[in-house]
């Protein structure tokens, strides 16, 4: 590979401002790419302490610590912050870091816009966030923000729904922005089908985000409305229909859980090759299997809903297409284990959570099958069995890889490798308990345990218990992440450019950490040709 | 009489899950699984559960041997090789159509237990439930009879915040109420739902369903108890701050008791008008 045209670039253009000024003007993709990631883990420290109240009141039957109330706030808030305010920035933070490196693009098409789609989530999680102590409290009607019980929060309402489209703006801005670079500026010889799967399942991310986030803007705009404005769009008494809003909320929300785990996928699939040594296997039917699903996202909504009382032929639809979407994510799962066979695999950090992510999002995966097939989702639907299921896929699955990316990419980052018997303690702590935590949840959801609900009859008692146990150390554990992150960046062990042996793709033949500005000028064809599988 | 001679397909299913699934009603009364329930249709869902369990099971142990082999097998530390195949388009095809071929097979019996449960004609009575924040309300549409039900006064005490109650001191702690809904066992009962303020949803485990309960709409579903007995469940859609504390208790009587409690009933609540239904107070809570 030549490093010649790489390594001795002379960087002109250093002078950046320093201090505050230059985080809040920078339209550096690597400075964006790194606030999006700090944000994220703050908010992920934020949802997780609520998720710590949700667990420490369910931790016995009885009502010990927080009222009804102020505990389906937490609920509400939890998932909001999650999935808005941690996970999705976070991929965000991994696409403005790694694409144009991939790519070998010297930024994002449109850096200016990257800057300002940034900080428009702090300003919209201040908002969310000040609810809490506001009369009334939070929002408490479930993320869902069904109507008309969400039209009886307070005066958190518009905070709410203020929060949700400035949220939804810094999404589709940074889609487009994603867009734009990866078909732009990819360098000469960085075909589509070069291209790291990373990159793909970003590119179909940015599609999926483009085409639902609208939705979801018009959804909560209706809710403002039919509050403050005398429309009934979603009131009976009015010749509204509040069913018509969860078809309309669903058809953003299905696609968005897909915009939660497919940049997952690309990141799987960049760690197991590099730690089998062995290419990717069938990588364009990987391509086509997350174009597969996103297609289907489209069309699969309403099995959030099938107790409303839809029409059968409705009811039919909708479970065909949804056990449908087994078929392209079994596809990827097969070709991860392909990769692994006949490897030589070793099992740095990054690795363990990628193989853990194989398995639990999988398991994660065969209790989605099961909400699919509706005569049965009738028994399942709204209990523990929905919260199992989508912890399992969220957190094994999306925060999972979100980990494994970082310990993947931190020495290229920093240019120093983290503390491996720290990664390891991290990994082994968080997946023993993340297991003792969700795992019960399926037990208790079908036995008939609701969800949403802040106490529960005694029957539930002991596997409530154990989940909250295994809810305070996976928290606990999530405080090591943060010592590993500090201690990486401050110091650690000179990372050398490739950093792991099996690494493959572009950002490995920039330095450790690479230069502020990389790929002024474009690589030369023949790394790309040579190396990217 | 061999396996493939019962062309009847819920037998298949039945007998696979009874062999397959005999700790499953075991794993049930540990808390651990789905209950059979006392209706047709519940028993119907728990065959189709057990059956889409079971080869999600058998689908895991294969996947995740495999994937632990692996991991034991080509470990670098072991001396393992890398190979540089990397695509099949033969292997592709196949599992992609084999999982297809499986999800059809499911999808068949599936398809029969929908149609099952949507089929509510034929209906032997009819009643009328609405939700409301937080409590429910029974109307016997072919009786006259009609009334509210709420949470039982004890549990209600003791699931106070700081209440120093001990719930294990309490019978049936959050899932009992003042009056409990009373129907006949071997009759086809309709049940509509509805609401008064916001989305509720009226769910008992026993008999294999639940339906939201929405304002403006009347839904349709109903249930056939085979077994005498008293049935409890809960509401099952977020309906603001009460929502884990509105249970539902069902009555199963034999139809001579059944009777009995009718004439019983009536005669306690002659002055009552079955037709006003809505009540004052359903007022949404600001």
């Amino acid at each position: 590979m030549s490093e010649a045209a790489t390594h001795h670039e002379h960087d002109h253009h250093d002078h950046h401002p320093s201090g505050i000024s230059r985080w809040l003007t920078t339209t550096n993709h690597k400075d964006i790419g790194t606030m999006y990631l700090i944000f994220s883990l703050i908010m992920f420290f934020i949802g997780g302490t609520m998720a710590m109240v949700i667990r420490a009141e369910l931790f016995q039957p009885g009502l010990q610590f927080v009222d009804p109330q102020f505990f389906n706030s937490m609920t509400t808030m939890h998932a909001l912050v999650m999935i808005f305010g941690a996970v999705m920035p976070a991929w965000t933070g991994f696409a403005n870091w790694m694409i144009p490196m991939m790519i070998g693009a010297p930024d994002m098409a449109l850096p200016r816009l990257n800057n300002w789609s940034f900080w428009i989530l702090p300003f919209a999680f201040t908002l969310l966030l000040s609810t809490v102590f506001m009369p009334g409290g939070g929002p408490a009607g479930g993320w869902t923000m069904y109507p008309p019980l969400v039209l009886q929060t307070g005066a958190a309402f518009p905070f709410l729904i203020f929060a949700v489209h400035f949220m939804g703006a810094s999404s589709i801005a940074g889609a487009i922005n994603i867009i734009a670079t990866v078909f732009n500026m990819r360098a000469p010889g960085m075909t589509l089908m070069k291209l790291p799967l990373f990159v793909w399942t970003w590119i179909i991310t940015a599609f999926l985000l483009i085409a639902s986030i609208p939705v979801l803007a018009g959804a909560v705009t209706m809710l403002l409305t039919d509050k403050f404005f005398g429309t009934a769009f979603f009131s009976a008494a009015g010749g509204g229909d509040p069913v018509m809003f969860q078809h309309i909320f669903w058809f953003f929300g299905h696609p968005e859980v897909y915009i939660l785990i497919l940049p997952a996928f690309g990141i799987v699939s960049a760690i197991i090759p590099t730690f089998a040594r062995k290419p990717l296997f069938g990588y364009a039917s990987m391509v086509y299997a997350s174009a597969a699903i996103a297609f289907l996202s489209f069309i699969v909504w309403a099995h959030h809903m099938f107790t409303v009382g839809m029409p059968l032929a409705g009811e039919l639809f909708f479970m065909y297409t949804t056990v449908l979407i087994a078929v392209p994510t079994g596809v990827k799962v097969f070709n991860w284990v392909a990769t692994m066979w006949q490897s030589s695999m070793t099992f740095e950090t990054p690795m363990l959570f990628a193989i853990a992510f194989l398995v639990l999002f999988t398991i994660g995966g065969f209790s989605g099958l099961m909400l699919g097939v509706t005569p049965v989702d009738f028994q399942y639907h709204d209990t523990y069995f929905v919260v199992a299921h989508f912890h399992y896929v969220l957190v094994t699955g999306a925060v999972y890889a979100l980990m494994a990316g970082t310990y993947f990419w931190l020495p290229k980052w920093t240019g120093h490798m983290y503390d491996e018997g720290l990664g390891k303690l991290h990994f082994w702590l968080s997946t023993i308990s993340v297991n003792v935590l969700f795992f019960p949840q399926h037990f208790l959801g079908l036995a008939g345990m609701p969800r949403r609900i802040p106490d529960y009859s005694v029957q539930f008692a002991d596997f409530n218990m154990v989940s909250s146990i295994g809810g305070f150390v996976f928290g606990l554990s999530q405080l090591l992440f943060v010592v590993v992150v500090v201690k990486c960046v401050k110091g650690g062990a000179k990372a050398t450019d490739q950093v792991w042996e099996g690494a493959h793709g572009l950002e490995w033949t920039l330095s450790s950490p690479p230069p502020y500005h990389s790929f002024n000028t474009p690589p030369d064809p023949a790394t790309i040709e040579g190396g990217m599988r | 009489m061999t396996f493939s001679k019962f062309s009847n397909p819920w037998r298949k299913i039945a007998l696979t899950s009874a062999i397959l699934g005999l700790p499953g009603t075991a794993m049930a009364e540990w808390g651990l699984n789905l209950p059979r329930g006392v209706t047709p249709y519940s028993n119907t869902v728990y065959d189709l559960h057990m059956l889409i369990l079971g080869v999600c099971v058998v689908v895991g142990i294969v996947v995740f041997g495999l994937i632990l082999y692996s991991i034991i097998a080509f470990r670098k530390s072991a001396g393992a090789k890398a190979a540089q195949w990397h695509e099949s388009t033969k292997v592709e095809i196949l599992w992609t159509l084999i999982p297809f071929m499986i999800l059809i097979g499911m999808a068949v019996p599936a398809t029969h237990a929908l149609i099952m449960m949507e089929n509510v004609s034929n209906a032997d009575m009819t009643i009328k439930v609405t939700g409301y924040q937080w409590k429910w309300h029974y109307q016997y549409l072919d009786e006259g009879i009609n009334f509210f039900s709420t949470i039982a006064n004890d549990s209600n005490m003791a699931r106070q915040l700081k209440s120093g109650v001990d719930p294990n001191t309490v019978p049936n702690y959050l899932l009992e109420v003042d009056n409990h809904l009373v129907v006949p066992v071997g009759k086809k009962i309709r049940f509509l739902t509805t609401a008064g303020d916001v989305i509720h949803a009226w769910w008992v485990p026993a008999l294999g369903w639940k339906r939201d309960a929405i304002p403006g709409y009347i839904n349709e579903s109903w249930a056939e108890i085979q077994t005498p007995g008293t049935y409890r469940g809960q509401c099952a859609e977020l309906c603001g701050k009460d929502h884990g504390f509105m249970p539902i208790v069902v009555d199963a009587l034999s139809a001579e008791d059944y009777a009995a409690w009718i004439a019983k009933t009536k005669a306690a609540t002659q002055h009552a008008d079955a037709d006003a239904v809505v009540p004052a107070a359903a007022v949404a809570q600001q």
